[in-house]
């Protein structure tokens, strides 16, 4: 072919159509293989709400459920430690639960909907790992009043799952929706009221 | 019979470049002559990946990745398989052996400058390499479905937690569940055994193809290629094959002898290569005492847990493997070799290997306020190295070079 026939401009041109499209189609390929990452229909029927029953739980006591595989606690909270927990405002990073996770019911100091019973997620919100109960006045530090204390990284929470300030957990642990069925039944992953 | 070998190999060289091939990589590839011990670690590197392919693919064949079988597969494999126990111990002492063996292999790059103009791809290839090496390694860490397992894997995969606004979604997306799963074990497995794998297998390939573009650098950090003999070969060169192929497999075999003495004696390595949580099954509703990742990432580890910030955490980690990317672009130094460097690269080098290991071992221990201000001096000087690189190396003062290699 003679080179004086090429119009340059028009192979340019039809080139990069050609490319864009290609491009455009492989990356719509890859959509299948992204969403097959995403929980299976199975998983998540598997994240159901779950009952529990709390009327054998005692004062101070603390008891773990699963959750959509994650361990839920419930504390009885006994009323020293009720009382305790408004002392605690100056040494907390969030004491008002402004950038933590939990349904607006319980978005109070006791970041509870009945003050007696605490129910959290009992997963740091720093990287994952379960905190441990450390209900003991001074177990952790001398001046520990009683809380949850990650052995991970040594990120610490009061009794109502809040972030002790200087340590690395970003935020106060994630609250479950929750409601009472009755006094002493609960229902945890209902998914009632909003989250804030 | 000799006459029929040369046929044969004729009739294929005609139809694809056998005997070129050869003669390029092998047969007539110069390397300086003056390699010495660090130079060991390069294809010390190779066989460890092949011990790892060919132990790797045999573990698959008892191994069960599901979260209700994988414990127990592994107890079968360590029991009741023939041989099993060797085949799953020559893998776990292969993993460390194999970061052993890399480390090295990276510590002579700094020793000599090798990631200098003109090896820039050489080394970027090469942290390629790592990378992946360091995904595959984590991944395969979760398979036991050990204690270890799970909660390693959790923290690991909640660091991708911290990035702003996506961090939640990617998480749930990596994990393919609320929590760490059965889909989990099984899309890590099939990222372990398949897709890490062969892009490691191909960055290995790109990394030697690299290699022997620009040649090998060696201990004087002089180009041989400056200096060549009237038939164009380099007068400090000496040819792979036979000279280097005889000194690697003397590495070879005494290193060897070391793998077998580990994999046989003491393939936990007290706790560091096997972590003694591992053998009680994943449990995701309690969290062992103590986490700490294999030896091999307690240097980053101790970064992360340095910064009291979870974001920041995750980018110090991140930035302590990053800077070692841009290492050809921080050094403005005018020779390659420490044997030339001036004091101030010496010293500098000096406190990062001092950091390093440091940092590896508080990364291993529990935090403890006195341990966390340690991690936080010494991860500061960690840094230090990379960012103070371009202004020390551009001021020290070095000695002469020579003309030829010594």
């Amino acid at each position: 072919m003679n080179k004086d026939d090429v119009d340059a401009g028009r192979r340019r041109f039809l080139t990069t159509a050609t490319s864009v499209i290609g491009g455009v189609g492989a990356a719509f390929a890859l959509v299948p293989f992204l969403g097959a990452w995403k929980p299976s229909a199975k998983a998540q029927a598997a994240g159901a709400p779950v009952e529990v029953d709390i009327s054998r739980l005692d004062a101070g006591a603390q008891m773990t459920v699963e959750w959509r595989g994650k361990p839920v606690w419930v504390v009885r909270r006994t009323d020293a430690m009720i009382k305790e927990l408004n002392n605690l405002t100056g040494r907390l990073r969030d004491p008002n639960s402004e950038e933590s996770v939990q349904p607006l019911d319980a978005k109070n100091t006791y970041r509870s909907i009945k003050s007696e019973y605490f129910v959290a997620v009992g997963i740091c919100t720093h990287l994952g790992c379960v905190p441990t109960y450390r209900p003991d006045i001074g177990g952790v530090a001398a001046d520990w009043p009683g809380g949850f204390y990650c052995p991970c990284h040594g990120s610490s929470y009061d009794l109502a799952g809040r972030v002790y300030k200087g340590v690395p957990a970003p935020a106060n642990l994630e609250i479950p929706p929750y409601e009472y069925l009755s006094d002493t039944v609960l229902l945890i992953g209902a998914d009632k009221g909003a989250t804030a | 019979m000799n006459t029929l070998f040369t046929k044969l190999l004729a009739w294929v060289d005609e139809r694809m470049p056998v005997t070129k091939a050869w003669n390029e990589h092998i047969g007539q590839y110069y390397a300086p002559k003056n390699f010495n011990f660090w130079y060991f670690f390069g294809s010390l590197a190779m066989v460890v990946l092949v011990i790892q392919l060919v132990s790797g693919i045999w573990l698959t064949m008892s191994y069960n990745p599901s979260a209700e079988g994988a414990f127990d597969s592994v107890e079968f494999i360590m029991r009741d398989v023939d041989y099993g126990w060797l085949i799953r111990y020559m893998h776990t002492t292969g993993a460390s052996a194999f970061f052993i063996v890399i480390y090295l292999h990276m510590f002579r790059g700094l020793l000599y400058g090798s990631f200098q103009k003109p090896r820039e791809l050489v080394w970027l290839i090469g942290m390629g390499i790592f990378l992946v090496l360091m995904a595959e390694a984590f991944m395969g860490y979760l398979l036991p479905w050990g204690q270890m397992s799970f909660w390693g894997a959790q923290v690991i995969i909640s660091l991708f937690g911290a990035i702003p606004y996506v961090g939640e979604a990617l998480t749930l997306w990596i994990r393919g569940d609320y929590n760490i799963s059965g889909a989990t074990l099984n899309r890590f497995f099939a990222l372990h055994v398949i897709a890490l794998p062969l892009i490691l297998v191909g960055l290995v390939f790109l990394h030697i193809v690299a290699l022997h573009k620009v040649g090998s650098n060696n201990p004087d950090g002089i180009e041989i290629k400056k200096l060549k003999d009237v038939n164009g070969k380099p007068l400090d060169g000496i040819p792979f094959h036979p000279y280097y192929s005889v000194k690697d497999m003397l590495g070879v075999v005494v290193f060897l002898i070391v793998f077998a003495i580990v994999m046989f004696f003491m393939p936990e390595m007290g706790g560091f290569f096997i972590e003694h949580p591992n053998f009680v099954p994943a449990d995701p509703l309690k969290t062992p005492e103590h986490i700490a990742p294999v030896w091999y990432f307690t240097p980053y580890y101790s970064v992360l847990r340095a910064i009291p910030d979870k974001f920041l955490g995750v980018v110090g980690m991140g930035g302590a493997v990053a800077f070692l990317f841009v290492l050809p672009w921080l050094d403005r130094s005018s020779v390659r070799s420490i044997r030339y460097r001036g004091p101030y690269y010496k010293t500098a080098l000096g406190l990062f290997v001092v950091s390093f290991i440091v940092l590896g071992y508080l990364g291993s221990q529990a935090p403890t306020p006195i341990k966390t201000l340690l991690a936080r001096i010494f991860a500061a000087i960690y840094f230090l190295f990379f960012i103070l690189m371009p202004i020390y190396t551009k001021f020290d003062k070095n000695k002469p070079v020579p003309e030829r290699v010594t």
